[in-house]
């Protein structure tokens, strides 16, 4: 099973932890990472660590930002949310990812008649 | 946008670390936390539960680790890292780093002072309102002495007029020293260096006064109110820097003078016009009354926008040849040599500063090669620290990265003494003012010199980082782990590279060495010249008198001088002439009486009006005939063509010129339409440049001429300054307003002369020191560090039954190897090298094979004693001792 997960592709998981936030509103680190991993089938291949990595990273773009505040179960927990940017952002890349998957799964296709 | 707010947020939170960090450790125990509980919940033990979280997470330390790199600037990081692991190493080896840092800030301060000279004199523009379009003109094609390249008024006045190639024209009064000023009224009276320039001279160059304005029309004309602007030092020395001087009237040779201005302390007329020279004070020259004058003005002149010197000088090439047509009274054409102003200045230098640059640069040469071998060394000793860090899984690029960053820390640290170093040579160099280098006030380490400290530094690590870091991490890794440290395979693969960086080093030292000796033979050779004076023991010091212009009353008064001075205790002889040699010149025509010359064979010859006693005084050889005396009468008019017969003394350059193969002595020459006859013939002496030879010249008695100024000089076996205050009273009681005036000693005046060539020789010889140290410390290296490799090999060896000497002599026999290899190399190389300063040498065949082999020799002796250090070290290797020790 572990075998066959999926890695992930570069700047992939920015838009999932994007998607995620749009979706969900707030959440801290460890829900989203949970929540990726829920709604892929437990079929992608995440080190929950390279969460904080992307949440740095789009956190200094100015596409999330960060607050600290009390978990369900009265836990501090730095939770997450999207900003106005980072909604203009998502649209952008989702917008591109669907193109490029479009392409992909055509070129596949074609390559298996040929 | 968003990358540049990244970029900003990259770079707060390198700055901010620890908080970021505190954030991030609480951010991952609530992760933790989350995924423990939630495996707890599912049914693990908690051990199991913390388990799977940390597993789940990658790892907590890997997690962190990521976070930074995607917050910070990891590269910066890194190097901060290496930075300070290279601190840590470097303070641990106190010797090297301090021998490193002291050489390179050796190399790097001579570097950054030559540069600093180099940028001043050639690179950096003339401090004047846009200077490439300045232009210097040099009468009569630019040959001859200063009354040859100078104008009369009418030339410059009629090229002003009609040359279309020139915005502006302007100029300035040559025979500064003709017009002596001195200022009254204010203590005793004292002399001012004062020089006459043109009414736009100060506006062409764009110099502003500081204080006050410049010089009016109505003050340029004859009969305007008498004006003056004080220079700038002046100005603080005698006025105490005070602005009410300005409007307020001086007494300048007992006339009052308004001050209207003070010119700004960046204008220095010496610097860029005559080095050496101090002006107190510039008034407007008059053109109407220089007009009578002969060949007296220096022309300075804007090109218009857009037009090349080129252009300039094919304008003045067709005008100047009909304005000698449409003025029959002219001597010559004047027709110019132009050339750029910066070329005037520092032209003559090009050559000299360009060899010094190389020669600091070959310096920095080996300075670079010297660090590579000793890094090389330590590296050998440290090959297991870096096989260990590589199993520990460093990639070999961090590795060299850290080596680098070590030689950039080493280099830095050698720039930054080096920069102390050339701020204290170049603040020297500017208060040099016996040197006559032009611009070198203003020398100084500026910005650009800094610079160039920088890219120095820079390069400096990389030719001697690279090599030793690509050769460390090239080699095997298992090996170096395995290598016990005392065996005899270890640091042998690098004896063959440093070998070879020895004897570039010497080849580069040698080529060094041989330059310098040519040019060191060069200035003795330059000593050596007979300048037909005795420059030692003797001194001048300039006299004021009132003649009326009344040669009769003249001669009076100067042979009273000369008599009350002559018999002044210590004084052995005394002597006056108008101008000395080395110093200033003007020249007039001479003829033989009744030769007749071809068109243009004649050019005027220098021109000194003298007393009797003078030639004594100077330590000048009569060879012929007699000195004047005092009974040598007055002629009855001066300028008119008469009948009655003056007398002359003229050089052995002069006979041979105008009496070819005859003996001049008694015979007539015509000079300025008077009949003179030769009375005496003069050893030929060096008056305009020590290098070069004698041109015709001309003694005339003070009875039968002008004289412009006057120079006592006396010839004394004390002190100049012991006698100084007896001769000033005597004048003074002569002549109450004789101004107070120091001896100049002649040898000063000859060490002026040849200062030029002394400083490069000075220089480049200290280089070429430099360079033999830093090779015989190379060759020493390699030399003693192979001496300890191979200990125990020579132990051996002893103990089989080898002899101290066979020991010694093996050791030098390497030593002599890698020097004679360097040295054949070099020797090669500089008869290359040497064309390239051919026309610096005086007297001295670029390949003088006397240079050459005393240059060898020295190298090499020098060598082997650096070689012969550790050679007596490995004879006295005790083979039980040497064998115990693995």
């Amino acid at each position: 099973m572990a075998q066959s997960r999926l890695d992930l592709l570069q700047g992939t998981l920015d838009l999932m932890v994007l998607q995620t936030l749009a979706a969900l509103g707030s959440l801290h680190g460890y829900g989203i990472a949970r929540r990726i991993e829920q709604v892929s089938g437990d079929q992608i291949l995440l080190n929950q660590g390279t969460i904080y990595a992307s949440l740095v990273r789009l956190q200094q773009r100015g596409w999330i930002a960060a607050e600290w505040g009390i978990s369900d179960n009265n836990r501090k927990a730095k939770f997450y949310s999207i900003t106005k940017n980072g909604r203009k952002q998502l649209a952008k890349d989702a917008a591109h990812w669907e193109r490029l998957s479009n392409v992909m799964g055509r070129v596949m296709a074609m390559s298996r008649r040929g | 946008m968003k990358s540049l707010r990244q970029t900003l947020n990259r770079i707060r939170a390198f700055f901010h670390k620890e908080p970021l960090d505190q954030d991030l450790d609480a951010e991952m125990a609530a992760h933790l936390s989350f995924a423990i509980e939630e495996n707890v919940r599912r049914g693990m033990t908690p051990e199991e539960a913390r388990r799977r979280a940390l597993v789940r997470l990658g790892g907590l330390e890997q997690s962190k680790e990521q976070h930074r790199d995607a917050r910070g600037i990891p590269a910066l990081d890194v190097l901060v890292q290496d930075a300070r692991y290279a601190l840590r190493t470097l303070r641990k080896d106190r010797v090297f780093t301090a021998v490193a840092i002291l050489i390179l800030g050796l190399g790097i301060g001579a570097n950054v002072t030559v540069f600093s000279v180099v940028n001043t004199i050639l690179l950096r523009p003339l401090p004047f309102k846009d200077p490439p379009r300045l232009a210097w003109l040099s009468a009569n094609h630019g040959k001859g002495d200063l009354s040859s390249v100078t104008f009369t008024v009418a030339a410059y006045q009629e090229f002003q007029r009609y040359n279309k190639s020139f915005e502006e024209l302007t100029g300035y009064q040559t025979f500064f020293n003709s017009m002596s000023y001195k200022l009254t009224g204010r203590g005793e009276p004292q002399s001012v260096f004062g020089i006459e320039v043109a009414e736009n001279f100060f506006p062409m160059l764009g110099v502003q006064p500081v204080v006050g304005r410049n010089f009016s029309r109505v003050e340029c004309e004859k009969g305007g109110r008498p004006v003056a602007l004080l220079s700038y030092p002046y100005w603080k020395r005698q006025f105490a820097a005070s602005p009410s001087i300005v409007g307020q009237t001086i007494a300048i040779n007992n006339q009052a003078v308004t001050v209207i201005g003070v010119l700004p302390e960046s204008f220095d007329f010496g610097s860029v016009f005559s080095p050496g020279l101090k002006v107190d004070l510039y008034v407007p020259a008059v053109m109407d009354f220089w007009k009578t004058w002969g060949n007296t003005f220096a022309v300075v002149g804007r090109l218009k926008p857009g037009v090349t010197v080129a252009q300039a000088q094919a304008e003045s090439n067709i005008l100047f040849p009909r304005f000698l047509k449409a003025h029959p009274d002219w001597y010559e054409d004047y027709s110019p040599k132009i050339t750029t102003l910066a070329d005037f200045v520092s032209g003559k230098l090009r050559r000299s500063l360009i060899v010094l640059w190389c020669a600091v640069g070959l310096i920095l040469l080996i300075v670079c090669v010297n660090l590579s071998n000793l890094l090389l060394a330590r590296s050998a000793a440290r090959t297991k620290e870096f096989a260990m860090r590589s199993a520990l899984g460093a990639g070999r690029s961090r590795i060299i990265r850290q080596l680098l960053t070590e030689c950039l820390i080493l280099c830095f640290a050698g720039a930054a003494l080096g920069v102390c170093m050339a701020f204290g040579a170049t603040l020297y160099l500017a208060h040099q003012g016996s040197l006559a280098l032009p611009l070198l006030s203003s020398i100084k380490v500026d910005g650009t010199a800094l610079a160039w400290t920088v890219l120095i530094a820079v390069s400096a690590a990389l030719i001697c980082g690279l090599v030793p870091a690509f050769k460390v991490t090239s080699g095997n890794l298992q090996e170096s782990l395995k290598d016990s440290g005392a065996g005899m395979s270890q640091g042998r693969k690098h004896e063959g590279l440093r070998g070879a960086l020895v004897i570039s080093e010497v080849a580069l030292a040698c080529v060094l060495l041989i330059g310098a000796g040519l040019l060191l033979r060069s200035f003795l050779r330059l000593l050596d010249v007979d300048l037909g004076f005795e420059p030692s023991h003797a001194a001048a010091l300039k006299v004021d008198f009132d003649d009326g212009g009344n040669a009769g009353k003249r001669g009076a008064i100067l042979h009273e001088i000369l008599d009350r001075v002559s018999n002044l205790p210590g004084v052995e002889a005394a002597g006056i002439a108008d101008m000395l040699p080395l110093d200033r010149n003007r020249s007039w025509d001479l003829q033989a009486k009744g030769r007749v010359y071809r068109p243009g064979e004649l050019n005027g010859i220098l021109v000194y009006v003298v007393t009797p006693g003078y030639f004594r005084a100077m330590g000048m050889r009569l060879q012929e005939g007699r000195d004047f005396s005092w009974s040598d009468a007055p002629l009855k008019d001066d300028n008119k063509a008469a009948k009655d017969e003056g007398v002359v003394v003229i050089n052995q350059a002069a006979a041979r010129f105008h009496w070819p193969g005859k003996d001049a002595l008694g015979r007539l020459a015509i000079i300025n339409g008077n009949d003179r006859r030769v009375i005496g013939i003069l050893s030929d002496v060096r008056q305009s440049s020590v290098e070069e030879a004698s041109s015709p010249q001309m003694y005339l008695p003070v009875t039968q001429a002008s004289p412009e100024g006057a120079d006592l000089v006396i010839r004394t076996q004390l002190p100049p300054d012991t006698l100084r205050s007896s001769v000033m009273a005597t004048l003074r009681s002569m002549n109450p307003g004789q101004p107070a005036e120091q001896f100049r000693p002649i040898q000063q005046i000859v060490d002026h002369a040849i200062s030029p060539r002394r400083f490069f020789v000075l220089l480049v010889s200290l280089f070429a020191a430099l360079g033999l140290i830093l090779a015989s410390l190379g060759i020493y290296g390699v030399i003693s560090y192979s001496v300890t490799r191979q200990t125990q090999e020579i132990g051996i060896r002893m103990a089989l039954g080898a002899s101290q000497g066979r020991v010694q002599m093996g050791v030098i026999g390497r030593t002599l190897g890698l020097s004679l290899a360097g040295i054949a190399a070099g020797t090669v190389a500089s008869f290359g090298v040497v064309k390239l300063i051919r026309s610096l040498l005086f007297a001295t065949a670029p390949t003088d094979p006397a240079t050459f082999i005393a240059m060898i020799l020295l190298l090499g002796v020098v060598a082997l004693c650096a070689g012969y250090i550790p050679a007596r070290r490995a004879s006295r290797i005790d083979p039980i001792v040497a064998l115990r020790t693995n």
